[in-house]
């Protein structure tokens, strides 16, 4: 487990701060938009992987609701906080990015409303998990279900919706020397999001032995 | 059939508790009338378009009332120990959620009943215009938070903190059903009225709905033990 993880930090690594500044350095830069346009290497991975990660956590909790078995709840809380990871990504560059091509940084456009609230869900998520005593596992796997189910909302908002944010068709029409760039970004997070994902999941199952052996040793009379 | 008839039969249950005490609906609907008031002061005179205004109050009302009565629906089972019974009973789980939510959403247009004309009365918004398309938005709407909050506040009975994390968890969840009911509203209200785009909005509702509700039911029945 241990080896596996490093490895994997490793290698997130060494895509993160070598291979993928050198390809966006070596992208070629976007008309009208020149320099600015390079955070979309980091933007859009960043909202893929918040994706990913909503979706783990909503079939986790699913597994956990139905199987009851707490390994699928401690994929699921590891999932839910790296949804709060990845959107802060998300949500930091993006108004970056918007306020050089569009002159603000925020606007209430379909597309940024759902995915702000997709993003409160799971602050919400996080905060059930810390506060929601001892239901919070069952509860907060509910909400991840609810949260999950906002994706096509979202995902779909900015085909309905009249939008000022790029639509979902740039990505197949990336030129060459844009394509390679974004293509590793988003395996540097994604291997970022599994390396997280692994590591947070084995903390919890650790604490979660760490208080049932407690309470077994309680129970036998060994501590207070 | 028999599902449907558990679903009157809890749905009765709690309206026939608040037709005897109204103590619910007062407090909803002073509650919604307060901040109708507020509102009314901070805003009136201050904003070009009325018609946003009083929408934005509207359902501003709407959704907090709402939430007066989810939480005080379910504390009264809490109180009373009549949770368990609700789902101890051989009814199905998912109509016992249908139900309570039905009591919700009844509730909550009574509160809409009367903040509606409040808000033709003091700011002067166009309440006679296309007054079916508004009870459209307004019970589709209702329906969708009272079933999504009906999950959420049942879930929350057991733990401390229920009346604030009722809040931080409903209304993220929400937000979609009540930001087509504020568009759908002010282009209904607008001037002239923008009729496509309510009825956009209100095929929205439909969609949130049928999403929600199924969500609703698996999860209800997944989540709530005792």
């Amino acid at each position: 487990m241990k080896t596996i993880l490093l490895v994997l930090c490793v290698l997130a690594a060494a895509v993160g701060f070598v291979a993928l500044p050198f390809l966006v350095f070596r992208a070629p830069l976007a008309y009208e938009l020149f320099v600015n346009q390079k955070i979309f290497y980091y933007h859009v991975p960043a909202s893929i992987v918040m994706f990913v990660a909503v979706f783990v956590a909503g079939i986790a909790g699913v597994g956990y609701l139905i199987t009851r078995k707490p390994t699928w709840d401690d994929t699921a809380a590891a999932a839910g906080d790296l949804v709060v990871i990845f959107g802060a990504i998300m949500l930091t560059t993006g108004p970056i990015w918007g306020k050089i091509a569009w002159g603000v940084w925020w606007v209430w456009d379909a597309r940024l409303t759902s995915s702000l609230l997709l993003w409160m869900i799971f602050v919400a998520y996080a905060l059930v998990r810390r506060y929601g005593g001892p239901g919070a596992s069952r509860l907060s796997a509910g909400l991840a279900v609810f949260g999950m189910a906002d994706v096509p909302l979202v995902y779909f908002a900015v085909n309905f919706w009249k939008t000022q944010h790029p639509t979902n068709n740039v990505i197949p029409t990336l030129g060459p020397g844009m394509r390679e760039p974004f293509l590793l970004g988003i395996v540097c997070y994604l291997l970022l999001f599994i390396a997280l994902l692994a590591a947070r999941k084995a903390v919890r199952s650790g604490e979660r032995r760490l208080h049932e052996t407690h309470d077994l040793a309680a129970d036998a009379g060994l501590v207070e | 059939m028999r599902f449907l008839r558990h679903v009157a039969a809890v749905a009765w249950k709690d309206l026939r508790v608040e037709l005897r005490t109204r103590e619910i609906v007062s407090t909803m609907v002073f509650f919604a009338v307060m901040l109708v008031l507020l509102c009314s002061f901070a805003f009136v005179d201050k904003v070009p378009s009325i018609p946003d205004m009083a929408s934005g109050i509207l359902w501003i009302a709407v959704a907090f009332a709402g939430t007066v009565g989810l939480s005080r629906g379910f504390e009264r089972e809490l109180h009373g120990g009549t949770m368990r019974a609700l789902l101890l009973s051989p009814a199905d789980r998912g109509a016992v959620l249908l139900g309570k939510a039905t009591g919700v959403a009844v509730t909550m247009l009574v509160v809409e009943a009367v903040v509606v004309p409040l808000l033709g009365l003091l700011v002067g918004a166009p309440v006679d215009r296309s007054p079916g398309l508004l009870v459209l938005l307004l019970v589709l709407a209702s329906v969708g938070f009272a079933v999504v909050g009906s999950v959420f506040a049942g879930m929350l009975l057991p733990t401390r903190a229920r009346e604030v994390l009722l809040a931080v968890i409903l209304y993220p969840v929400v937000t979609p059903a009540l930001v087509a009911g504020i568009k759908g509203t002010a282009a209904v209200w607008a001037e002239p009225s923008q009729l496509a785009q309510a009825y956009f909005w209100i095929k929205f509702l439909l969609v949130f709905d049928a999403i929600f509700i199924a969500v609703s039911l698996w999860a209800f029945e997944a989540v709530v033990v005792e």
